[in-house]
């Protein structure tokens, strides 16, 4: 399978199984809307005859020797034989836990899918007790793993800021008898960071997550208060303080796009004027009725917008400066390998989310559904079975992704969105495919523009 | 080539032979957490 795109003044062609990028002319470019494998000796006739009328005989020749050679390369056109790796990882050991430590929130964000903080079941805290025990649940169920990931999320983890410690000091005490690795996460809005939780997060946590939506008017919207106020000027000059203290660490300011500011790319913009260059703004994924939802009706402004993104950021990088945008960075050679690429997140199979209550769910989007509750930490209670299910869901599992170009960088997508927004777990969401996949084409073209590829600039 | 321009390794089904140790990140797809993704990802063996 391959897939191939105009933009901005470059012919892409992708090929799908070998995860090869080709930059090619515009007689490749038709030439391969005409051929399909398996590819003959020599040019076919009829495709000789049709491409003669715009192309010169002896370069379409010359060009179908070349794709011919690309074809037995296999790099074009070359067959999908990852099936067989599928079931690989039915049985994996669970490695990765997201601990809601707080179903409480002192903010009251207009999309918040989790209820405003409290997944409709209450506010709540998360114990010591609770939490150890997930610890050691982790530590016995990540057999062979060595590196396990525990992301503090919420609600607003900061709420529950003694209890992460805690945490974060049991588990570290543990790693040498288990031969493991703590990487410690955490999501939050900011508002009650001090210079103690910045210095424990950076110290501790090997990534953090700053909320925030870019412009302050567009910030201040949907982030807001219980009174309704702005989180904006509180939390930015905090933001700015743990960036400034936390050296290469990774860290992201991350941010929401909804129908409010389908221009986005200036939410960027303001956050990179603000000082900072690890940048998320991702779409808003919402019950298609709620004001601030997107739908397919934005598309069509959501895709230039992308084009529009990037564009300025190759701009910017012109300055001599930079800045990471998160859904442009693709490595096109030393990506994860392609098992690891047949599915997405290892939900319910070999990551699972822990409530304060002790809940098992296949992860933090799962979270207050009862179809979907796994277990209890207190009981002891874990459902193999529901595990044994999520482990099944990759992208042959599901009939969408398994013809889809984008399978490999997207490996199908969010088992709780398509569950949510499609009804069912395997059945793809539209919305969020055509805005990956858009993402996808524009950050191909990124990478090709820095390594310098040429291209019709006219076009762009 | 003169036509096509491969701009990078293509070397997906190399991975796959020596792949699935399990050693990378866990990764998250949806937009609410954007702790990892698999594009972006890297190997870690
Ligand atoms: S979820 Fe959508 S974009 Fe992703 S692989 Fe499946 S069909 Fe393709
Ligand atoms: S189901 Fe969706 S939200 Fe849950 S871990 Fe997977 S990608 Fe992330």
């Amino acid at each position: 399978m391959i897939h191939k795109y105009k933009l901005c003044g470059y012919n892409v062609v992708l090929d799908v199984n070998s995860g090869g990028v080709h930059i090619v002319d515009d007689l490749t470019y038709d030439l391969l809307t005409d051929v399909e494998p398996p590819l003959a000796e020599k040019c076919p006739e009829e495709v000789l005859e049709k491409l003669s009328k715009f192309y010169k005989k002896e370069d379409i020749i010359s060009c179908y020797e070349e794709v011919l050679e690309a074809y037995k390369e296999g790099i074009l056109f070359s067959e999908d034989n990852y099936e067989q790796y599928a079931d690989m990882s039915v049985a994996s050991p669970i490695k990765a836990m997201c601990l809601n430590i707080a179903h409480d929130c002192n903010l009251r964000c207009d999309y918040c899918f989790a209820s405003t903080g409290d997944f409709g079941s209450g506010r709540k805290l998360m114990t010591y007790e609770t939490g150890k025990k997930a610890i050691d649940f982790l530590l016995e169920k990540s057999a062979n793993r060595e590196n396990l990931e525990l992301d503090f999320f919420g609600g607003e983890p900061l709420m529950n800021f003694d209890v992460v410690k805690q945490i974060v000091e049991y588990a570290r005490s543990r790693e040498k008898e288990y031969g493991k690795r703590f990487r410690f996460t955490i999501t939050t809005n900011g508002m009650l960071l001090d210079d103690d939780k910045i210095d424990f997060i950076n110290k501790e946590m090997s990534n953090v997550v700053l909320s925030v939506d870019g412009r302050k008017e567009v910030n201040d919207r949907v982030r807001h208060r219980v009174d309704g106020s702005g989180s904006y000027d509180k939390i930015i000059p905090k933001y700015r303080k743990l960036v400034e203290k936390r050296g290469d660490k990774e860290y992201y300011v991350r941010g929401t796009y909804t129908k409010y500011n389908l221009d986005f790319s200036d939410d960027v913009f303001s956050l990179v004027d603000e000082g900072f260059d690890q940048i998320s703004v991702e779409p808003v994924v919402a019950d298609p009725n709620e004001p601030y939802a997107l739908t397919e009706k934005d598309l069509p402004v959501i895709f230039k917008e992308y084009e529009k993104l990037m564009q300025r950021i190759v701009d910017y990088e012109k300055t001599g400066k930079k800045f990471n945008f998160f859904h442009f960075m693709l490595d096109l050679d030393q990506g994860p390998c392609a098992i690891k690429r047949l599915r997405g997140c290892g939900c319910g199979n070999d990551y699972i989310a822990i409530t304060p209550d002790g809940d098992i769910y296949p992860c933090h989007q799962f979270v207050g559904d009862d179809n979907y509750k796994m277990g209890n930490i207190d009981e002891g209670t874990f459902n193999y079975d529901m595990k044994n299910d999520f482990s099944k869901m990759h992208i042959y599992t599901k009939p969408e992704c398994h013809d889809c170009w984008a399978k490999f960088y997207c490996s199908g997508g969010c088992n709780a969105n398509n569950y949510k927004y499609a009804g069912d777990t395997r059945k793809a969401y539209r919305m969020s495919c055509e805005i990956e996949k858009k993402r996808l084409e524009c950050a191909i073209v990124l990478r090709a523009i820095r390594m310098g590829e040429s291209a019709d600039p006219s076009e762009c | 080539m003169k036509h096509i321009k491969t701009i990078n390794k293509a070397n997906l089904k190399a991975t796959a032979a020596k792949g699935g140790c399990g050693k990378c990140q866990a990764s998250c797809q949806s937009a609410c957490k954007t702790s990892c993704t698999v594009a972006n990802q890297k190997c870690e063996r």
